[in-house]
């Protein structure tokens, strides 16, 4: 692996890889020293072009646990401000010399462009790229499936939906490939405004009311998707806040038609009242804290994985 | 000289011979806790605690016994394909303050040794730590030695030597081989 852009071009093999990783870099964090010598001498780039706390937060740790060196880069503040491209920031990055650049971007591509552009000699990690693809959440949502209802093997027979912003959902796209290859079933629940065209070649099936999920599939993982009103400029994709909380908000009485082991997940920030209540954020079911922990040791993960390796079999 | 060096019985008269080593060098096994370097130090480890459990009742063979992957902490990470990373337990007691011996299969160059020193100091801070390996081939890089060895062997670089143990391989021996 030279770079980790999307889950739809990873095979099961290489995603069992990440996740046996993780399981491993998840020990280490329960001992009271937590860093390891790892990637001493490698310097990683936490590139954002677009807000984000919990994700570059979470890289941030998990290069930093491993020893690497950590330069962030926002993109407030910076030349990209002043109209530096996306090649000139590279360009200037690569004289840097870093090993692996963790990229966020509004501009769905954006992290392909970066690996494939030949500006850059390192790594590329894709930390959410427009409405495209966000990996490393979807392989920690799949970490945190596989670690509540399938410890140690694939999704075999595992049931997730996905519910809510789907049209605007780089964590959906990234999730329905990954769990998918990984053997689970995904359902995406999303009103058709906010189902994207051309959905219907992806390996999921599409319903449009989260009662009609609840009442045709035995869900596993319910995973909660923030509206994301920030893209939804123009409005006119739901009538009202309330009734999307009505149809597709997930609520206590929603929550307790769910089979017993059922966890509740979301990628968080989560608009508390929207799409997920109080109620079922705080839940014992609810995994979303703990998500974030296993988002440090799936990264520790990916960054071993992609840096370790011999360099001449880049 | 290549081809079988020890045979399953020269196998575990060593191991027994080093557990009675270990029994005697630390005055007993009381704070005695066994690591075991994956793959095949961790099944040496276990053979070796249950030897010392026989020579010293009050000796918990599974409770003092532990694995330490040493991948992460390794100086060759770099110059190899990626390794994938195996797991590392310790006792419950943790191993402040206990005499960690470290199993390994083949001792080389220390390296690995090297390695294992470094991961022993993340997960505490023993009394002491002292070295067991079933075979040591010499040719050492670093200033390190065992302090338990089952057999030395004098090799040549290009020569390999596989030890193979019943747990994983099927059955217990020592090959030399020639290198290519």
């Amino acid at each position: 692996m030279r770079h980790l852009l999307t889950t739809k071009d990873l095979s099961k093999t290489d995603a069992l890889r990440i996740l046996d990783t993780a399981t491993q870099m998840a020990a280490t964090q329960e001992r009271e020293v937590r860093k390891l010598p790892t990637l001493r001498g490698k310097t990683v780039v936490n590139l954002f072009f677009e807000d984000s706390t919990r994700t570059r937060i979470s890289f941030e740790a998990a290069a930093k646990r491993l020893s690497a060196d950590v330069i962030n880069f926002s993109a407030k503040g910076s030349s990209v401000s002043k109209g530096e491209s996306l090649k000139d920031t590279a360009l200037t990055l690569q004289a840097m010399g870093a090993d692996a650049v963790v990229v966020r971007h509004w501009a769905s591509g954006a992290a392909y462009q970066l690996a494939h552009g030949g500006w850059l000699h390192g790594s590329v990690l894709n930390a959410g790229d427009g409405t495209h693809q966000h990996p490393t959440q979807s392989l920690l949502d799949a970490f945190t499936i596989r670690k509540h209802l399938a410890p140690g093997g694939d999704l075999e027979g595992v049931t997730v939906a996905i519910v809510g912003d789907v049209l605007h959902s780089r964590v959906a796209r990234s999730n329905v490939y990954l769990l998918t290859t990984l053997g689970a079933k995904v359902v995406l629940v999303a009103p058709p405004t906010l189902v994207p065209v051309g959905i219907e070649p992806w390996p999921c099936d599409v319903v449009h009311t989260l009662d009609q999920a609840l009442d045709t599939y035995e869900i596993d993982a319910l995973m909660m998707l923030r509206v994301q009103r920030e893209r939804m400029t123009g409005g006119g994709f739901f009538p009202s806040p309330n009734e999307y909380s009505r149809i597709f908000g997930l609520d206590g009485d929603r929550l307790r038609r769910l089979p017993d082991h059922a966890i509740v997940m979301h990628p968080g920030p989560m608009n508390r009242g929207l799409e997920i209540s109080a109620e079922a954020a705080d839940s014992p079911r609810s995994v979303i804290v703990e998500q974030v922990a296993n988002g440090v040791a799936v990264r520790m993960a990916a960054l071993y994985l992609l840096l370790a390796g011999e360099e001449a079999a880049q | 000289m290549t081809g079988t060096i020890m045979g399953a019985a020269d196998i575990s008269r060593a191991l027994t011979r080093i557990a009675h080593e270990i029994v005697e060098r630390n005055d007993g096994a009381a704070d005695v806790v066994l690591m075991g370097i994956p793959t095949r130090g961790l099944p040496i480890a276990h053979r070796l605690a249950a030897r010392i459990a026989e020579i010293e009742p009050a000796f918990d063979a599974e409770l003092a016994t532990g694995a330490l992957d040493i991948t992460m902490y390794r100086d060759d990470l770099f110059k190899n394909p990626t390794r994938a990373i195996g797991t590392t337990s310790v006792p419950d007691t943790g191993i402040d303050d206990a005499v960690v011996v470290l199993v390994d299969d083949v001792f080389h160059t220390g390296r690995t040794i090297r390695a294992a020193l470094d991961a022993i100091r993340d997960l505490g801070r023993p009394r002491a730590v002292q070295l067991a390996a079933l075979v040591d081939r010499g040719h050492r890089e670093l200033p390190i030695r065992a302090d338990f060895v089952g057999k030395n062997i004098p090799t040549s670089r290009s020569e390999r030597v596989d030890v193979r143990l019943e747990e994983i391989d099927g059955e217990d021996a020592v090959i030399l081989r020639k290198g290519e």
